[in-house]
């Protein structure tokens, strides 16, 4: 198994660096350079050539790529041009809120989709399957924005529970996020939640409509016992990958939540640097992003093979 | 002689049922199938005619009437410039549907060709490509899309091919996995032993059996899309303003909502129908033809 399980590694590792060259060539191609926007209507062709100089962006590409790519393996992500900051130093308390974040909502939202889709799985088809499967549905598809246009409007304008945008700097102690930080909760939980629900539901009926599951019900195993020893177990396996990718996928897209709530996230800073034509920074969090991707499913991965003996021999295509 | 007469009479009835007509019945019989079709197809048709039947200029901007509540004359009220809000929200999908109707399509015949052969050949090709795939997806979605935008530019027919391509991606995986339930069957490796070209066995043994998964995945794909698109343009990367769009007249709406609500829930209405519509319409079609709808997140 630990050779399965290197093979798996070197993998991920392949995967990272095709991802960093991606990455890398595809911010470069952005139209303008850091220069440019950093100086905007002030540039004059003596300025721009000088902070080029500085910045080292006269450099052939494939040079500038080993010199990133070192940095990056010793952990130095480079300077931000915008805001004349190393790059970590920015990222720094923005990644652990949105960490904070990610963390809050998969705490609430991996256990109530697992309760949820368990439900809906043994009530199949009847009413408490119906409903959960199709406000799933709504959770899952409505983009991130109108769902959390939605909670504003209601819980932030109507009823004033909580403030409808964040007005506290990235550095505060995490307790002071706190009434900032439920809209913005609630909006992932829920997306979370109708994704990961859904996949247990699937696997709940798959199980229970096995054959190991039909024999258990003949010998007579309590109805409980045979839901929670027998068949939850075996449901549970294929949720372990699927966490992982909701969990990526909501990474990937909280850009948007955080923008909504003005929460100041790693995410919202990302688009700050799409449109400052900030490379090192782009460059940066995508990297970072990509790696929690690429460890969510390797940790996934092996831990269904840890505990799935089938998997254990099987040869991974 | 009667016999074989009967005998071919019975043959032609049962294979008069095609399995386009079947199909059609199974999804008749699903009340969520029917509401999900006809929430497309209305939005569809309001998206063609809208331009000739809606009340207000959706572009006429007015200094007396801005941040106006509901009323007879604007439905929806009016924005911070006075413009109408519902004739906005009748026109607002309609670069959205063009676009992501023909990038769909773009993306089920390039990922699905592709992810067809690669199952097909399954060898260092495939690794190699899959690996791309694979590092396509561990980059977060949204940065993908907001750098190939920014790269290529926000003209209409741009986003189309950047929409087909991109989510192509995800069909490539889907039709590849499918494909390899087949290439071990009878029938392609009959077609291998007999020597038929690659391009046959795609096109004449494989396409059909994989054709039911892309439709599926296709129509799935389409509300990702959907999400995708909207998110990009609630960021300013879409639709160019004044052009009435969803996502950026949320985005812009938002700014009022505490006093005109509606300018945020028209549009909202629109786009959330639309969504829901498709998955309703999704769902029902992955059970009519028998399919279980996978549960791949997207991107």
């Amino acid at each position: 198994m630990s050779t399965l399980i290197g093979r798996r590694l070197i993998l991920a590792v392949v995967t990272l660096f095709i991802v960093s060259l991606i990455v890398f060539m595809g911010v470069e191609a952005l139209p303008g350079d850091t220069a440019t926007a950093y100086l905007g209507q002030s540039a004059t062709p003596e300025s721009l050539a000088s902070l080029r100089e500085e910045f080292g962006l006269n450099a052939p590409v494939h040079q500038r790529y080993l010199d990133w790519l070192g940095g990056v393996v010793k952990g130095d992500l480079g300077e931000s041009m915008s805001k004349r900051k190393p790059v970590a130093d920015l990222i720094g308390n923005r990644f652990r809120n949105t960490l904070v974040l990610a963390t809050a909502a998969a705490l609430i939202g991996i256990p109530l989709a697992i309760v949820l889709g368990v439900i809906a799985g043994l009530t199949r088809d009847k009413w408490p399957d119906v409903f959960v499967s199709t406000t799933s549905i709504m959770g899952m598809t409505l983009p991130g924005f109108v769902t959390a246009t939605i909670l504003i409007y209601f819980f932030a304008i109507r009823l004033e529970w909580f403030p409808a945008i964040t007005l506290v700097p990235s550095d505060v102690p995490v307790l002071e996020l706190l009434p900032n930080i439920v809209l913005p909760i609630i909006t992932l939980t829920l997306i979370m939640v109708a994704h990961i629900l859904r996949l247990v539901r699937t696997n709940m009926i798959d199980v229970l409509t096995s054959d190991y599951i039909q024999m258990a019900k003949l010998k007579g195993v309590p109805y409980w016992s045979m839901v929670f020893k027998h068949a939850l177990p075996n449901a549970m396996l294929p949720t372990i990958n699927v966490v992982a990718l909701t969990l990526a996928w909501l990474l990937g897209g909280v850009a948007i939540i955080e923008t909504v709530f003005n929460y100041p996230g790693i995410g919202q800073l990302m688009i700050t640097g799409i449109t400052d034509r900030d490379f090192a920074l782009v460059q940066g969090i995508a990297i970072i992003l990509a790696v929690i991707y690429i460890a969510l499913n390797l940790i996934a991965d092996v831990l269904s093979m840890i505990l799935n003996p089938k998997l254990r021999t099987a040869r991974g295509h | 002689m009667t016999t074989a007469t009967q005998s071919a009479e019975i043959t032609t009835t049962v294979k008069r049922r095609s399995p386009l007509a079947e199909t059609w019945d199974n999804l008749r019989r699903s009340w969520a199938g029917m509401l999900g079709l006809t929430l497309i197809v209305v939005h569809i048709l309001i998206a063609a005619t809208s331009p000739y039947w809606v009340p207000q200029d959706p572009y006429q901007m007015s200094a007396d009437n801005r941040n106006e509540l509901p009323s007879a004359e604007h439905i929806f009220g009016t924005d911070k410039l006075g413009r109408d809000v519902f004739s906005r929200s009748m026109l607002g999908g309609r670069v959205t549907l063009v676009v992501t109707l023909i990038a769909i399509a773009i993306a089920i015949l390039w990922g699905g060709l592709l992810g067809i052969l690669l199952g097909l050949l399954n060898g260092r090709a495939d690794e190699l490509i899959m690996r791309l795939v694979d590092a396509m997806l561990s980059i977060p979605w949204l940065l993908l899309l907001l750098i190939i935008i920014s790269v290529m530019g926000t003209e209409m027919w741009v986003q189309t091919l950047t929409f087909g391509f991109t989510y192509g991606i995800l069909t490539i995986r889907v039709a590849r996995a499918a494909t390899l339930d087949f290439v071990t069957s009878e029938f392609v490796l009959s077609a291998r032993a007999r020597g038929e070209r690659k391009r046959t066995i795609v096109m004449k043994e494989l396409l059909p059996n994989v054709r039911d998964v892309l439709l599926v995945d296709g129509s799935m794909n389409w509300s990702w899309m959907l999400l995708g698109f909207t998110s990009l343009s609630f960021l300013g990367f879409g639709v160019a303003p004044p052009t009435p769009d969803w996502g950026f007249m949320i985005a812009k709406n938002r700014e009022i909502m505490a006093i005109q609500p509606w300018s945020v829930f028209g549009p909202v209405i629109m786009l959330s129908t639309l969504i829901i519509g498709i998955n309703l319409f999704s769902d029902a079609f992955a059970k009519a033809l028998g399919l279980d709808r996978s549960q791949g997140a997207p991107v």
